[in-house]
């Protein structure tokens, strides 16, 4: 065979070989419609109202029963891009004081009844004016709108006191579940017993501690959507339950998290049948340091406190064992206003070189007159991940600039009156967002806020916070948060920032259509997921 | 003996009185409630105003006797009011777990006397020999062995080996009995072993005291047959220890199987038991207890006339 029809098989056997790998390739991208999705559920849902409740015990399993006006891009592994949900499109002045939003056509609640402006104005009117008596625990995070109005059946309106740089990812939270206005009007609390919305599942049944069932809505109004033709969580507490569910195939996904130890055993156990995706998380373990109490109160002991960290390598050592593992600074990595590595570097306790860190840490706990081996408490969380192997972390790192540091373990649920009640040096402090912006994250540092448990008082943090939020350019806003970073971690050290927590998912290989994003509250509503099998 | 079993039925009363008393005042002790719980959720942040809101909503900010006082008339009239977590009512909560762990209890309390009963009596009369041995073997490793171990081994094993798993979701035997036996034959096993070890020693002990008692031997040198010896004087006396271990393992297992309802994923009232308490839902946590102390103190009462009635000098106290 010459040269020539020696290249042209080979070329032709290439080509036969794509289209063979092409062709499974897309059936397999193309969702198949059917099967239940069956879910483990760490937690449970005290009420079924989102609008009142902060648990992912709710988000999960009740979710897909409903729309929000936006949501996040299910497909965004950021996390941050909004996306319409009821809400075709929409306009924001030019000024950032008025958002304007055209609603779908013929969505219909899973009572047959169309929704309408009305509901949704309703809606936020709970959220953001509940009647007194009535909890809303977003409440807080809308100060800035002066009023929803429902110019016509189809157009919703917000109208803001001052622009707010975060108010359209705001809008996208997964808790703003769209309700019906006759029932509200009727009885503001229906929703905490009850289930109806226009979301792309009905709600079947809900058994106490045991399972949530729901059913594909067939008058969706995205058409073609959802692929399933049903889900159901199951309420399991356990870890080693929840892992054993998923490996004995009896579940196919959790969407909280499990740790490194349990994806390597199901990877090991399962292979091709488990599929893993992982994300930074937008949940940190902080220390908070007691402002008014000796010699926390003295920023030379905090930034010492820093110094002697070694993130990057624990950034290594503890991403085998605990669920966390980037470094990162006041917004969560690959995010879009996080801080770049090679600024990051530049604050205190996040050098590479940590001899010379320590080295300044040791000369600013002389210069304070701290001798060796000072001593002090740390209370931490009785909570095994990722709490106690930070707190280990973090004790070790101390030793090594000479303090001596006791831990305390307190009971998780009693954790928060102690933190509230100010009775601690140095503790552990914790948040978890629904989504990754800096308003909704960094609100907790503002002087008063009933999150800054350290009590520092920083008008300069205030006044960045509040800059930060109203700037309507980009870069603007990048830049006053690097500053008011510098002052939070770096100048002030107000609060220590340990890891960024990592989020796994090790789910089976037959799920498909769901992308993991650094919030455990988000993309959950699983109208774009589906079975292959 | 009509006396004596009124006598024992009014101190039921003061008893969960007591109860009652004690775990409203505890809890109200350790750090935290239920509106702190309920607004933190993953983050540690919680509005004063917020947490001001919700106190009032569960009566919290009422004095502690009032709320005492409210939530004791109600129990008089069985109302437990609501769970202050979901806000469910309590019947509701309870209903469905307290089937669950009642046949749990009743299914290891089955396997636990199966094995107890002739193993015990097996090992009392071949004392000494290899017998007796593998029976002491078989009682010590079975209290050596945790529940909720044994329960992993199951798992673990039914994973491993089968690659099969109970099925997650409860079914109610009147539902489905081969699927809820599916379910369950696996804690009540893990539960009824150790159940059974203890069992077995007593019984062994108990029979070994009653083969030397006079009565057998007078029966004995009558001429009885050893068999009619054996069952109708030695074990029924033989019983009344064992009766009482078995009484108060059952009634234990009702609130008491916290782990192995973890392991199994089981929604029990030992579950429920623990989450009340982690969300320091009150009302749950007292209807419980009240629930738990008055099955106790039932079982208690019914091994009273089991006595009487195997042990006719309790009757004529």
């Amino acid at each position: 065979m010459s040269t020539i029809a020696r290249s042209l098989v080979l070329l032709l056997a290439t080509a036969v070989a794509f289209a063979g790998l092409a062709g499974p390739a897309a059936a397999q991208n193309k969702p198949r419609y059917g099967g239940e999705l069956v879910f483990a559920v760490p937690s449970q849902p005290p009420s079924y109202d989102g609008h009142q409740e902060e648990t992912f015990g709710l988000i999960h399993p009740v979710a897909p029963h409903y729309n929000t006006l936006l949501r996040v891009d299910p497909f965004d592994k950021t996390g941050t891009k909004p996306a319409g949900d009821l809400a075709e499109s929409w306009v924001i002045a030019k000024d950032g004081m008025m958002y304007t939003f055209k609603l779908r056509k013929g969505v219909k609640f899973h009572d047959g009844s169309e929704m309408t402006s009305r509901d949704v104005k309703a809606s936020f009117d709970k959220i953001i004016f509940p009647p007194q008596g009535m909890k809303s625990s977003r409440k807080a995070s809308y100060q800035a709108v002066e009023v929803v109005e429902a110019p016509d059946p189809h157009t919703i309106r917000f109208r803001l006191k001052w622009p707010e740089s975060s108010f359209l990812l705001n809008l996208s939270s997964p808790w703003n579940f769209i309700y019906k206005a006759d029932i509200l009007a009727k009885d503001m609390r229906w929703y905490e017993k009850n289930v109806m919305g226009t979301g792309p599942f009905r709600f079947v049944e809900h058994v106490k501690g045991s399972h949530w069932v729901g059913k594909k809505n067939p008058d969706y109004w995205d058409k073609g959507k959802p692929y399933l033709d049903g889900y159901r969580a199951l309420f399991i507490s356990s870890s080693s339950a929840q892992v054993a569910a998923v490996r004995g195939e009896r579940a196919h996904i959790q969407f909280r998290g499990f740790t490194p130890a349990d994806r390597d055993s199901l990877v090991q156990a399962l292979g091709p049948k488990i599929t893993v995706q992982e994300s930074p998380w937008d949940c940190v373990l902080m220390v908070a340091l007691h402002h008014e109490k000796k010699p926390f109160d003295d920023k030379r002991f905090r930034r010492a406190l820093t110094l002697a960290l070694d993130r990057y390598e624990a950034s290594k050592n503890l991403s085998k064992i605990a669920i966390v593992r980037d470094v990162a600074g006041i917004q969560v990595p690959g995010t879009p206003w996080a801080t770049p590595p090679e600024e990051l570097a530049k604050l205190a306790g996040y050098s590479r070189d940590v001899n010379a860190s320590r080295a300044e840490a040791r000369r600013l706990l002389k210069e304070m007159g701290i001798p060796e081996g000072f001593a002090f408490t740390f209370k931490n969380r009785g909570i095994p991940q990722p709490y106690e192997p930070i707190g280990i972390w973090l004790i070790d790192q101390w030793r090594q600039i000479g303090l001596t540091v006791k831990q305390e373990i307190v009971e998780a649920s009693a954790y928060h009156p102690m933190l509230k009640r100010g009775d601690f040096e140095a503790a552990m402090d914790f948040a978890c967002g629904f989504i990754v912006e800096p308003d909704l994250d960094l609100h907790r540092f503002a002087t008063g806020s009933d999150a800054n448990y350290g009590k520092h008082k920083d008008t300069v943090i205030d006044d960045l916070f509040r800059k930060q939020a109203r700037a309507i350019d980009p870069d603007e806003r990048r830049k006053t948060l690097r500053a008011l970073e510098k002052r939070l971690i770096d100048e002030e050290v107000h609060v220590l920032y340990t890891l960024q927590w990592h989020r796994i998912i090790p789910h089976s290989s037959k799920v498909k259509g769901w992308t993991i994003t650094p919030s455990h509250y988000l993309n959950n509503q699983l109208d774009t997921v589906w079975l292959s099998e | 003996m009509r006396t004596y079993l009124l006598k024992r039925f009014l101190l039921m009363f003061p008893t969960l009185f007591g109860a009652a008393a004690l775990i409203f005042l505890l809890i109200r002790v350790i750090p935290g409630d239920v509106a702190e719980l309920r607004l933190a959720g993953d983050s540690s942040s919680v509005s004063e105003e917020m947490l001001a809101q919700e106190r009032a909503r569960f009566g919290l900010d009422r004095p502690v006797w009032e709320q005492f006082a409210t939530w004791l008339w109600g129990a008089v009239r069985l109302d437990f009011g609501q769970s202050m977590w979901t806000g469910a009512p309590i019947y509701e909560e309870v209903k469905l777990r307290f089937a669950l762990s009642m046949q749990v209890a009743i299914m290891a309390t089955a396997v636990a006397v199966v094995l107890a009963i002739p193993l015990g009596v097996v090992a009392a009369l071949k004392q000494d020999t290899w017998v007796d041995y593998v029976v002491r073997v078989f009682s010590i490793a079975g209290l050596a062995t945790p529940s909720f171990w044994l329960g992993i081994v199951f798992i673990l094993g039914l994973l491993i080996v089968f690659k099969w798993l109970p099925p997650m979701v409860y079914t109610p035997f009147w539902v489905n009995p081969w699927q809820n036996m599916l379910q369950l034959v696996w804690p009540a096993l893990a539960v009824g072993y150790r159940y059974s070890a203890v069992a077995t020693r007593m019984t062994r002990s108990a029979m070994l005291e009653v083969l030397r008692e006079d009565y057998i031997r007078t029966a004995r040198s009558k001429g009885l047959v050893e068999k009619l010896v054996l069952s109708r004087h030695a074990l029924k006396n033989a019983m009344l220890p064992v009766m009482t271990v078995v009484g108060i393992e059952f009634a234990f297992l009702l609130g008491g199987l916290v782990v192995t309802e973890q392991v199994f994923n089981l929604n029990g009232l030992g579950l429920l038991f623990v989450q009340a308490v982690a969300h320091r839902d009150y009302t749950l946590i007292q209807a419980l207890v009240l629930i738990v102390a008055g099955f106790f103190i039932l079982v208690n009462f019914a091994m009273d006339i089991l006595y009487a009635w195997l042990d006719p000098r309790i009757r004529f106290r």
